[in-house]
C-alpha cells in the first residue's frame, strides 16, 4: 500500500508560541497526481507544506515519503527526497539570468557550465511546454514568467513531488490556464503535485483529489470529481460556533456614507477595487468579508482618502443623512478630509506600520492625528498625556508607563492603544481591519463591546474580518469581496456561514449588490 | 532534530538605567586607554602616559591651543546639528561637505566683491544669508528628487559633493591671489572686512556662540515643534505620516532645506569666523566626521557637542604626538581609531547583552 504514496504526513502538529498552525493533520498524495489543499487564511496550509519542504521542523507527527519515513530538517533535505516547493513569494535574484538562479546554491565549481545548464534548461521546458529563456535577466520577467521559473528550477534540481503555494493570486486567467496545462503535463510524466488554493473553481478544474484543512486541522479529502463547490465550502467554512457576541438592534439607522462606482487600481495598474457600490449606515455595523487581497485594504483606504480612485469614484460622506449635505471624500487625503470636519476613525490592519508610530511612546502616538490643532507651531503634550492616563485607565492596557514605546507593548494591548486613540477622537465613521488577529479572547471580547458602543452612540462603524462566525455574530449586514468586487450584501442576522463562504468564493451574486 | 543552542546568543536589552550605560563607556574609555598603552610602548618603548600628557598639550596646552580646539569643534558641532534633522528623518544625507563648501564659496563670494563697499556688519548679515541659500540650494536637489521620483538620496547627496568639490576649485582658479599661487590667500587680510569681530577679547567666541544657539534651537525644534514632530513620524514611518495626513513630500523638501541651510552657515563660520580663504579642503572632510558625531549622539545635538570635542581632541592630539616623539603619522592615527572603536563598540554592550550556552540547556538537551 505504501508505494501508491508519494506522500504521507500522519498526526503532523506545529505551534508558534501558543498558536496551534496545525494540529494532528494527515495529509496524503497518491504518485502522479494533483492534490488540492484547500482552507481560509490562517487554516495551515502553508505551515504545513513548509514542513514538507524542510522550512519548519514538525513538533509531533511522521512524514513519510514513498513509503520511508523520513526526516526533513531542511530544504537541502527536501530537495534531496525530490520535494520542491514554489513559495508564493518568490525567491529568485533580480540581478541574475534564469539559468543563473537555478544553478545558484547547487553544489559545483566555481566555474557554471552555462552551455550545459541552458540545454537541460531547454529540455525541461520542451518535455512540459514551459517556456523559460535562460539567459534573460529576473528583472526583466512578469511575474508569470518568474512563477515558471520557479518551477523549472524545481525540476532542474530533480523535483518529483511539487508543491505550489497560491500560485493563481498572481496570475491572469490566460496565464493561469497556461500553468494548468504545464501541472497536467507534468503530472502525465508522472509527478505528484499539491497545490494550495482557496479558489473552488480551481480546485475543481484542476486536481484529482482534495484535501481540507480548517483552524489548522484536517477536515477530509475527497476526489474531486465526486466534489461539487457548496459540499467544499461547507468543509471549509465548518459548522457554526456560538459566541455569544451582543448584537442590538439598529436605532434608526441613518445612510451616512454613499460609495458609488468605486474602482481603485494599484501602481502596476491592476484592478484591486471593481465598481463598488455599497452604503454605510449610522447606527450600524457593516461588516465586510472576503478572503484577504480580495479588495478589502483598498476600500477602507480609498475612504480614508490614503489610496487614489478611479475617476467616476464617488464616496459621500452624508454627517446628517440621506437628505442633509454631502461631502465628496474622493480624491481627498487624510489631512482635507479632516479640515473638512469628517470625524473617520481607522484602525488599519498594519497597527505599528501605519497606526502608531511604533518606537514613540504612548504620549507620542496619541498625539498621531491631534498634534496639528491650534496656532502654536509647539505641540501640545498634556492633552496627549491626559488621553493616554485615561485609555491605559480605561481599557486597562498593560504597559510600565505611558512614556514606553509602543512597540515594547503586547499585540493585544497595541491595539487597545489604537482602538482606544481612534474612539477618543469622537468619530462619526468607525473603520477598523482584523481588528481581533493575533488577539486573545478577553481583548477580542473588549474590541467587540467598543465597537458596539460606538454602534449605539450613532456611529456608521465598518468592520473588516476574516472569522465568519464573528461577523455573523456581531455585524447587522454583511458585505462579501470577491476578487476586487462586492458579490452580495447578506443581513447579518440571517445569513449562513455557508452563504457567504459560497459568496467569497464566487461571483455570481455580482448584481446583487447596495 | 536536536537544536543545537549556539555558544553565544545576542539579545537586546529592554533598556538601561542612564548611569549604568555611561559606567560601561567609561569602562571602555579606560580600555582603550590601556590597549593604546600596550600598543605605544610595545612599538615605540615610549611611556604611554608622556604620550597621553603631549595629546592633552597638544589640545588643550595654551589658551590659544584650546580656542582652536574649541574653534574647530564649533564648525564639526554645526555641521554634526545640520544632519540632526535629515537623520532623524532617516534621510542619509551624507551631502554635509558640498553644502558646507557651497556655503562657504558663497560667503568668499561676499567678501571678495562686496569686501570694498559695504561695512562689516552688512557683510556679515549676507555672507551668512548667502551661504545659507547656497546651503539650501545644494540640499534642495536632492530632496526634490527624492520626493518625487524617490531617488536614492545617499548617492544623490555624496555625488553633489564632488560637483561642490569641483566648482570650489573653479571659483578658486577665479578668484587667485597674488596671481599663480592657486590659491585665494587670505581675504581682505587687510582691512579684515567680513571677518568675525573679536568679542570681550576672544577671537572665535563669536563662532561658539553662533555654534551653540543653533544647537539649543535645533533641540528645541527637534523635540518640541509640531515640524519636529512630523520629521519622527515620517522618519519612523512613511505609512503612518500618510495615515496621519501628514504630506510626506513636503516635509522631506522643507526638513532638507533646514539641513542644507545649517550646513550652509558651517561653511560661513569656517569662512568669515576661521580660515577666512576659501579652497576645496575648506570642508576637510568634516562634513563626514559630522555623519559620527550625528550618529554616535543618536541626533541628540547636546551630545554632539560631547563628541565633537572628544573627536577633535583626538585629532590635535594625534598631530601632537606626531611632531613631538617623531612618530609617523599613521602611528597617531592608530591610536585614534583604537580609542574610537572601543567608544564606538561600547554601545553594542549598552544595546545587546550577551548570554553565554548555559550548562544546564546543555544537559537538558542530552537528557
Amino acid at each position: 500500500m505504501a508505494e501508491e504514496f508519494a506522500v504521507r504526513m500522519v498526526n503532523v502538529t506545529k505551534t508558534f508560541g501558543h498558536v496551534m498552525a496545525n494540529n494532528k493533520v494527515y495529509l496524503e498524495l497518491r504518485k502522479g497526481e494533483i492534490l488540492s489543499l484547500l482552507g481560509e487564511n490562517g487554516s495551515g496550509k502553508t505551515t504545513l507544506m513548509n514542513m514538507l519542504s524542510g522550512i519548519y521542523f514538525p513538533d509531533e507527527g511522521q512524514i513519510f515519503v514513498g513509503g520511508r519515513e523520513v526526516t526533513i530538517a531542511s530544504p537541502h533535505d527536501a530537495y534531496a527526497l525530490g520535494i520542491g516547493m514554489v513559495h508564493q513569494h518568490f525567491k529568485l535574484v533580480d540581478v541574475l539570468t534564469a539559468a543563473e538562479n537555478i544553478v545558484l546554491g547547487l553544489p559545483g565549481g566555481v566555474v557554471v557550465d552555462r552551455k550545459a545548464v541552458a540545454k537541460k534548461v531547454r529540455d525541461i521546458c520542451s518535455r512540459y511546454g514551459f517556456d523559460v529563456d535562460p539567459d534573460k535577466k529576473v528583472y526583466d520577467m512578469s511575474v508569470s514568467e518568474k512563477q515558471t521559473l520557479e518551477i523549472v528550477k524545481t525540476l532542474y534540481r530533480g523535483a518529483e513531488i511539487l508543491i505550489l503555494d497560491e500560485p493563481t493570486a498572481v496570475l491572469t486567467p490566460q496565464e493561469t490556464e497556461k500553468l494548468f496545462a504545464v501541472m497536467r503535463n507534468m503530472r502525465d510524466d508522472g509527478k505528484s503535485i499539491i497545490i494550495i488554493t482557496h479558489k473552488l473553481n480551481e480546485v475543481l478544474a484542476i486536481s484529482d483529489r482534495v484535501t481540507v484543512l480548517r483552524h489548522g486541522e484536517y477536515i477530509g479529502d475527497m476526489d474531486t470529481s465526486k466534489a461539487d463547490a457548496r459540499a467544499l465550502t461547507d468543509m471549509m467554512v465548518g459548522r457554526t460556533v456560538t459566541l455569544n457576541i451582543q448584537r442590538d438592534q439598529p436605532v434608526s439607522p441613518q445612510r451616512r456614507l454613499e460609495i458609488r462606482n468605486l474602482t481603485v487600481k494599484d501602481k502596476e495598474g491592476v484592478v484591486r477595487l471593481d465598481d463598488i457600490n455599497l452604503d454605510v449606515y449610522a447606527g450600524e455595523i457593516l461588516g465586510v468579508a472576503g478572503i484577504s487581497g480580495c479588495g478589502q485594504k483598498e476600500l477602507l483606504e480609498a475612504i480614508a482618502g490614503l489610496q487614489s480612485a478611479v475617476s467616476g469614484s464617488s464616496v459621500k460622506y452624508r454627517p446628517t443623512g440621506p437628505d442633509g449635505p454631502a461631502e465628496e471624500l474622493v480624491g481627498q487625503n487624510p489631512r482635507t478630509i479632516a479640515e473638512k470636519g469628517v470625524r473617520l476613525a481607522f484602525v488599519p490592519e498594519d497597527r505599528l506600520g501605519m497606526g502608531l508610530v511604533a518606537s514613540m511612546t504612548l504620549v507620542g502616538n496619541m498625539m498621531l492625528k491631534q498634534y496639528r490643532a491650534g496656532k502654536s507651531p509647539l505641540v501640545d503634550r498634556r492633552h496627549p498625556h491626559e488621553l493616554a492616563e485615561q485609555i491605559v485607565r480605561q481599557l486597562e492596557v498593560v504597559t510600565p508607563s505611558i512614556d514606553t514605546p509602543v512597540r515594547k507593548l503586547s499585540g493585544g494591548n497595541v491595539q487597545k492603544v489604537l482602538v482606544g486613540r481612534e474612539i477618543a477622537a469622537h468619530p462619526t465613521v468607525l473603520m477598523s481591519a482584523y481588528a481581533v488577529r493575533g488577539l486573545d479572547i478577553n481583548t477580542s471580547y473588549t474590541i467587540y463591546r467598543l465597537l458596539n458602543e460606538q454602534k449605539k452612540a450613532g456611529v456608521a462603524v465598518i468592520y473588516v474580518g476574516e472569522d465568519l462566525d464573528v461577523l455573523l455574530q456581531l455585524c447587522d449586514r454583511i458585505a462579501v469581496l470577491c476578487g476586487g468586487r462586492l458579490s452580495g450584501v447578506l443581513d447579518g442576522r440571517t445569513a449562513t456561514k455557508e452563504q457567504v463562504g459560497y459568496m467569497m468564493t464566487t461571483l455570481e451574486h455580482k448584481e446583487a449588490g447596495i | 532534530m536536536t537544536n543545537h543552542e549556539p555558544l553565544i546568543h545576542i539579545a537586546r536589552r529592554d533598556g538601561m538605567a542612564w548611569w549604568r550605560a555611561w559606567l560601561i563607556r567609561l569602562a571602555a574609555a579606560v580600555l582603550a586607554l590601556i590597549v593604546c598603552a600596550l600598543f605605544i610602548y610595545g612599538l615605540t618603548k615610549l611611556n604611554p602616559v608622556k604620550v597621553y600628557a603631549a595629546m592633552w598639550q597638544g589640545a588643550f596646552g595654551s589658551a590659544r591651543r584650546s580656542w582652536i580646539t574649541v574653534r574647530d569643534a564649533s564648525i564639526l558641532l554645526c555641521i554634526g546639528v545640520g544632519l540632526a534633522p535629515a537623520f532623524m528623518m532617516r534621510f542619509w544625507n551624507v551631502g554635509a561637505e558640498g553644502q558646507v563648501l557651497m556655503g562657504g564659496c558663497a560667503t568668499a563670494a561676499v567678501l571678495i566683491y562686496c569686501g570694498r563697499a559695504l561695512s562689516t556688519p552688512a557683510l556679515l548679515l549676507i555672507g551668512a544669508a548667502a551661504s545659507i541659500a547656497a546651503g539650501v540650494l545644494w540640499g534642495l536637489v536632492p530632496a526634490l528628487f527624492k520626493a518625487r521620483w524617490n531617488t536614492n538620496e545617499t548617492l544623490f547627496t555624496l555625488m553633489m559633493n564632488y560637483i561642490a568639490i569641483q566648482l570650489t576649485c573653479f571659483l578658486v582658479a577665479k578668484w587667485e591671489n597674488p596671481k599663480g599661487s592657486n590659491s585665494v590667500g587670505i581675504i581682505n587680510q587687510q582691512t579684515q572686512a567680513g571677518w568675525f569681530p573679536s568679542l570681550f577679547g576672544q577671537q572665535y567666541l563669536l563662532n561658539v556662540i553662533i555654534v551653540l544657539a543653533l544647537t539649543v534651537g535645533m533641540f528645541l525644534y527637534l523635540k518640541y515643534t509640531k515640524q519636529g514632530y512630523e520629521i519622527s513620524v515620517v522618519g519612523e514611518s512613511e505609512n503612518t505620516a500618510r495615515y496621519a495626513g501628514i504630506s510626506v513630500r513636503r516635509v522631506i523638501i522643507r526638513t532638507m532645506a533646514l539641513s542644507g541651510a545649517v550646513c550652509g552657515l558651517s561653511g560661513f563660520i569656517a569662512v568669515s569666523g576661521a580660515s577666512h580663504t576659501i579652497s576645496a579642503s575648506t570642508a576637510g572632510g568634516r562634513g563626514f566626521t559630522a555623519i559620527i558625531v550625528a550618529w554616535m549622539a543618536k541626533f541628540n545635538t547636546f551630545v554632539m557637542i560631547l563628541i565633537a570635542l572628544l573627536l577633535v581632541f583626538l585629532e590635535k592630539g594625534a598631530t601632537q604626538i606626531a611632531s613631538q616623539f617623531h612618530l609617523n603619522d599613521y602611528a597617531s592615527e592608530v591610536v585614534k581609531g583604537i580609542i574610537l572603536f572601543f567608544l564606538l563598540g561600547s554601545e553594542f554592550f549598552i544595546q545587546y547583552r550577551l548570554r553565554f550556552r548555559s550548562h544546564t540547556h546543555q544537559k537538558e538537551a542530552e537528557a
